[in-house]
């Protein structure tokens, strides 16, 4: 690609974006820093556009096989002559798909927030941030080394947190953004040794060293005695390399920190929590893939298997949630389980790698609806200022834009065709079908509560009983126009047209597992299952919620136990709480926190005291009287003469 | 041709000029641009050693000074520096700069003060540069004693407890480097019989491995006292909360690395056979010290014990580093040493500065500072991401480094001793969040804090130093790997020189 530095200004805008906000904009001219943050997103949306477009079709074939393309690299941190931390840029068919959903979704959530942040008194700061998150994201899925994705990674992480902790004066937010911060601190530490190990035995920390090295056939012949406890040191390097894509992507038992995570403004989840930041794991996951495949296909079974229970089991609480954002985010934690789980079950190459277009199919189609249903849902909670199905129902009427593009969302989540997420499911569907049974089923099942409880959230929104504003804000200002500002809207429909067109894009000729293309057909036979159980759950949630009625409850308590269980996400957060305050913090902690006051410290002062004792018993000899000194000296005479006389003998 | 001794001549006059000008004020600024002088030496040393060495200049230390002090014993004023003292002669007058700017409103007795401060500081400079195990010692002693005026006098909460303890235990420390130093000397030989303190000509002498088995000890545990070796830490979390905010800043950004560069420079270097010996129990000590400092902070409910015991578990990486004995962990412990040095004063400046205006340092009365003290806020969450090593700050790079470095280790035990040094930035993370969400974050517990001022322009002048300086490492840490890369080579050789020898 010839002029390439340009595609640096992609990630570039966005920091520079944050840097004169934070530093300058935020004081002097804070009133235009939504817009400035905006408008630098558009030229790197722009940017993004272009550089997908010269790849896709003009740059990036060679030979009929999409290549990869580093732009540029520098050695940041060497730390010997293999060995190094790199800052590059890399091109290939993932890296172009996601600057270009990260850009894009970002920018909808920049002029989104226009509307929805508005009137807020630290709208500046709230830009700037997003501005960083949008910089660390983009630098995340560019790297060229593995640990410059960590370290994007942890920007990455520490936006989050940042995003989330946004209301910094409400404890629950506070909670929720310190408890995702150290939920995935933990699942990075696992990232960290993973790396470590990669690097050990590869000698590189570059992907493409990484991949070649581990590829390598006669490499892993050699690697075979290393291992420990049954598996080899590479599958234990990528597990934990798993680990830590597991705990960015909300993968059970890590996904105990996305629920809360909504705390933060509405826009915000839309973007890290729905569209990009959590689809990190699932990035590294496809990134190290042919590691995964070739050498390690034991770690790819971990991969398989916590994808499609984290689905099910999230799938499974999210029908019995009620505030609106939680079940959105319990049906990403859902959704990025079946991206997980089809990269599970993916082959290598030609008919076998479906499973990795589909899981990024999946990827690219879901950005799109959840970022519409979160935004939808931000719409909603603006309007009703809250966020409890009970305040809601029957707003189809009073926000008609928001009630169809949110419709459009819903119908493609469940996969009705023509929608987005018919031909992205169908395709993770086909690929477990054909590699593992199990999963199948399971799948299917989940795909058929997803239909469900989308359609249950929708119903309880838009239908259910006629709206009452029983919050006394009739006078609100906001009501009497009806539906949300402009700009709010702008997005809403963008979004909505695309998720009705994404599937429609033939992804295996862009995306796939080698590079070449890979020509996927509708098999009518296959899909008429999966849509019509789909339609089942949709036809379930009308019965139960187009009109308040007690069929839930009634459903609810003939499940009761079932039903108690997934409404408390099946204790899992109580497990937690009960390992880290009982068990860390009791039986770890307060033990060193005591063992240093008493015994290390009152040693030293044990040894203080005995010096001043023994100072204070042999002070009594000088006593300056000249009788105890003439005491002392015929006493040590007599006992010298003693001595003498016994050696003599 | 830099003269080294205009880094120990300028603090001199500084604190000489602080006790003879009139006037609070002028004391003030006295120290002031008596601190900024030094900063723009260390700086310019910097330039010209860069200048040296790319000018081809491949002598182990350069601007080399010598003049015989007591020919009987051979006792010579031996300065030198190589890049590992360049950077920390800058990590010495960053944090002095800002500790003397933070100190600008001190409630009694500014002269004596300054002058302890700067005496102080006159202690770590001559220590950095000292090539003379004899002078090396003598600075290292100027740099305690004053400590205990320091703390006893402007000090807080039981200070007459800790400055003794403090003292005391850093005194015992330095006998134990004196009877190093001195049974180092009696098997040195350079030639016709006489002994010399030469750090330099001794590097190059063989010691018999026995006798450095017995000396490495004195030195190690002498010099590690000092950067809170375990179970000699124990005047860390005492000393530091009892002392003034810049004696914090001082104690931890610098003295705990006076420690941590004898360890490096003295220690490890000299008797590379008893190093590498010893180093099993290094790494065990350095680990207890990362993984049990770092829980037993999570219990601390004071702000100052909170970083003083950070402080324990920060120190223990570079020890780790150290006692890894690869290029790569110790070119990070030296970078950890630079990080933490000015991480720690940063967080130390911070929680004085809060300090200053709430008048409590117990984390349950305190809430929702950032509401009302934004600067300040702010300052505490960059510490704080510091602290837990978030990239872009200076910690960060350190840690991995010592991490990378640990790992070429391939035996089962420096493997756990890594991964247990690693999980440690998990505990980290929640001690340092547990704190900030509460002290920082939340809503805001007290009503007086409504009046509560923002930091003032020195107050906000030392942050933004201290916070420059970590960023120019964290976000370009590759010119600070070139500074001390060769130099932790020799250092290595010499090392390798000891595995093969073992």
């Amino acid at each position: 690609m010839p002029e390439t530095i340009y595609i640096a200004l992609i990630p570039l805008l966005p920091i520079l974006s944050f840097l004169l906000i934070a530093l300058v904009g935020r004081r002097y001219f804070p009133q235009i820093c939504g817009l400035l943050g905006t408008l630098s997103l558009l030229s790197s949306f722009v940017i993004s556009a272009i550089v997908a477009y010269q790849y896709f079709f003009v740059v990036g074939k060679v030979n009929g096989i999409y290549k990869q393309i580093i732009v540029f690299k520098y050695a940041w941190l060497q730390f010997n002559s293999n060995i190094s931390i790199d800052m590059g840029l890399l091109l290939d068919p993932i890296s172009v798909m996601m600057i270009s959903i990260i850009t894009f979704i970002s920018l909808m959530v920049h002029i989104y927030s226009l509307g929805y942040m508005k009137g807020d008194p630290r709208i500046s700061t709230y830009y700037s941030f997003l501005s960083l998150f949008t910089f660390s994201m983009l630098g995340l899925v560019l790297s060229t080394n593995i640990f410059q994705m960590y370290i994007f990674w942890e920007l990455v992480g520490v936006s989050s947190f940042l995003l989330i902790g946004f209301y910094y004066t409400k404890p629950s937010a506070v909670a929720a953004s310190k408890k995702a911060f150290i939920v995935t601190r933990f699942a990075d530490l696992g990232f960290l040794i993973g790396i470590l190990i990669l690097s050990y035995y590869t000698d590189s920390l570059d992907f493409q060293g990484i991949i070649k090295k581990a590829t390598d056939p006669s490499f892993i012949g050699s690697l075979a005695s290393v291992s420990f406890m049954g598996l080899s040191v590479l599958t234990w390097g990528l597990v934990l390399v798993f680990i830590g894509g597991a705990g960015k992507s909300a993968m059970f038992p890590l996904h105990i920190w996305l629920p809360d995570a909504m705390e933060g403004p509405t826009p915000v989840s839309a973007l890290i929590h729905a569209a990009t930041m959590v689809v990190a794991g699932v990035y590294i996951v496809a990134r190290l893939f042919p590691v995964f495949t070739f050498t390690c296909p034991d770690a790819l079974q971990v991969v398989a298997y916590v994808g499609i229970f984290s689905s099910l089991f999230a799938a499974l609480i999210a029908c019995t949630q009620t505030d609106i954002k939680r079940v959105l985010a319990y049906s990403t934690i859902s959704q990025i389980g079946f991206m997980m789980f089809a990269l599970g079950v993916s082959g290598y190459g030609g008919e076998q790698g479906l499973g990795f277009m589909a899981s990024m199919f999946h990827l690219f189609t879901h950005s799109i609806f959840k970022a519409l249903l979160f935004l939808g849902a931000g719409s909603v909670i603006h309007y009703v200022h809250s966020n409890d199905m009970k305040d809601m129902g029957g707003l189809r009427k009073l926000m008609p834009i928001t009630h169809l593009t949110f419709l459009i969302a819903c119908l493609a989540i469940a996969g009705v065709p023509p929608f987005a997420g018919f031909f992205s499911k169908e395709e993770i569907l086909l690929a477990a079908w054909q590699s593992n049974k199990l999963i199948f089923y399971a799948a299917i099942f989940t795909a058929t509560l997803t239909a469900f409880y989308v359609f249950r959230l929708y119903f309880q929104i838009f239908w259910s009983k006629t709206f009452s504003a029983h919050h006394d804000q009739s006078d609100a200002p906001e009501h009497k126009h009806g539906e949300a500002p402009f700009s709010m809207l702008l997005p809403l429909i963008i979004l909505g047209l695309l998720s009705i067109v994404a599937g429609l894009v033939p992804f295996g000729h862009f995306v796939s597992s080698d590079g070449e293309v890979l020509n996927t057909e509708l098999h009518l036979g296959f899909s008429i299952a999966p849509v019509v159980l789909g339609l089942l759950g949709i036809g379930l949630a009308l019965l139960f919620y187009k009109k308040e009625n007690d069929k839930p409850n009634r459903m609810a308590s003939a499940l009761s136990g079932f039903y108690t269980g997934a409404l408390h996400k099946f204790y899992i957060d109580e497990i937690y709480l009960f390992v880290t305050r009982k068990v860390i913090f009791n039986l770890i902690g307060r033990p060193a926190a005591w063992f240093d006051k008493t015994v290390v410290d009152g040693s030293m002062n044990g040894i203080t005291s005995f010096t001043t004792s023994f100072s204070g018993w042999i002070k009594g000899i000088q006593s300056g009287k000249l009788q105890d000194y003439t005491l002392y000296f015929f006493s040590g005479l007599i006992g010298f003469v003693l001595l003498v006389i016994y050696l003599w003998t | 041709m830099t003269n080294l001794t205009l880094l120990i001549l300028v603090p001199v006059l500084t604190a000489i000029a602080v006790m003879i000008v009139p006037g609070t004020k002028n004391i003030r600024w006295t120290a002031f641009v008596g601190s900024l002088i030094q900063l723009g030496l260390s700086v310019g040393l910097l330039f010209s050693y860069l200048g040296e060495r790319a000018a081809g200049n491949s002598a182990q230390m350069l601007f080399t000074t010598r003049y015989s002090w007591f020919p009987a014993f051979n006792i010579e004023y031996f300065v030198g520096v190589d890049g590992i003292s360049v950077t920390m002669l800058l990590l010495t007058a960053v944090v002095v700069l800002a500790g003397v700017l933070i100190s600008w409103k001190m409630e009694s007795l500014n002269r004596e003060f300054f002058f302890m401060l700067l005496l102080l500081s006159v202690g770590a400079y001559g220590f950095f540069i000292s090539l003379d195990l004899f002078t090396l010692f003598f600075f290292l002693e100027v740099a305690v004693i004053p400590k205990f005026l320091l703390i006893a006098i402007w000090g807080s909460g039981k200070k007459e407890y800790s400055a003794m303890k403090l003292v005391l235990m850093l005194m015992g420390g330095s006998s134990l480097v004196l009877i190093g130093i001195l049974a180092t000397y009696f098997h040195t030989n350079t030639g016709n019989g006489a002994h010399t303190f030469d750090l330099l000509v001794i590097a190059q002498q063989h010691i018999p491995v026995g006798t450095q088995k017995i000396i490495f000890p004195f030195l190690f545990i002498g010099f590690g006292v000092f950067t809170a070796l375990f179970p000699f830490h124990t005047w860390v979390p005492d000393g530091h909360s009892s002392a003034p905010t810049a004696g914090s800043m001082f104690l931890a950004g610098i003295s705990m690395k006076l420690g941590a560069y004898g360890c490096l420079r003295v220690a490890t270097y000299l008797m590379p056979e008893a190093a590498h010996y010893y180093s099993w129990i290094i790494i065990l000590l350095a680990t207890i010290a990362i993984i049990y400092g770092a829980f037993a902070t999570l219990m601390q409910t004071d702000l100052k014990y909170i970083n003083a015991y950070s402080s324990v578990s920060h120190c223990g990486f570079i020890l780790l580093g150290i006692g890894m004995m690869t290029k790569i962990a110790i070119v990070g412990a030296v970078m950890q040493m630079v990080s933490h040095g000015l991480m720690t004063a940063l967080f130390f400046g911070a929680i004085g500065m809060i300090y200053d205006r709430t008048h409590t340092r117990q984390l349950e009365l305190l809430g929702g500072l950032l509401k009302v003290m934004p600067f300040l806020g702010v300052v505490y969450v960059i510490a704080g991401l510091c602290s837990l090593g978030l990239p872009g700050f200076s910690g960060f790079v350190s840690e991995m480094t010592i991490f990378v470095g640990s790992w070429q280790n391939p035996d089962t035990f420096s493997r756990v001793a890594t991964i247990l040094a690693c999980a440690s930035i998990v505990v980290t993370a929640v001690y340092i969040l547990q704190a900030t969400a509460k002290a920082v974050m939340g809503p805001i517990t007290n009503d007086k804090y409504l009046t509560l001022t923002d930091a003032t322009w020195n107050e906000k002048l030392a942050s933004v130093v201290l916070i420059l300086a970590i960023l120019s490492i964290g976000l370009a840490p590759f010119w600070f790997t070139d500074l001390i890369n060769n130099d932790t080579q020799l250092i290595m050789n010499n090392l390798v020189r000891g595995l093969s020898s073992n």
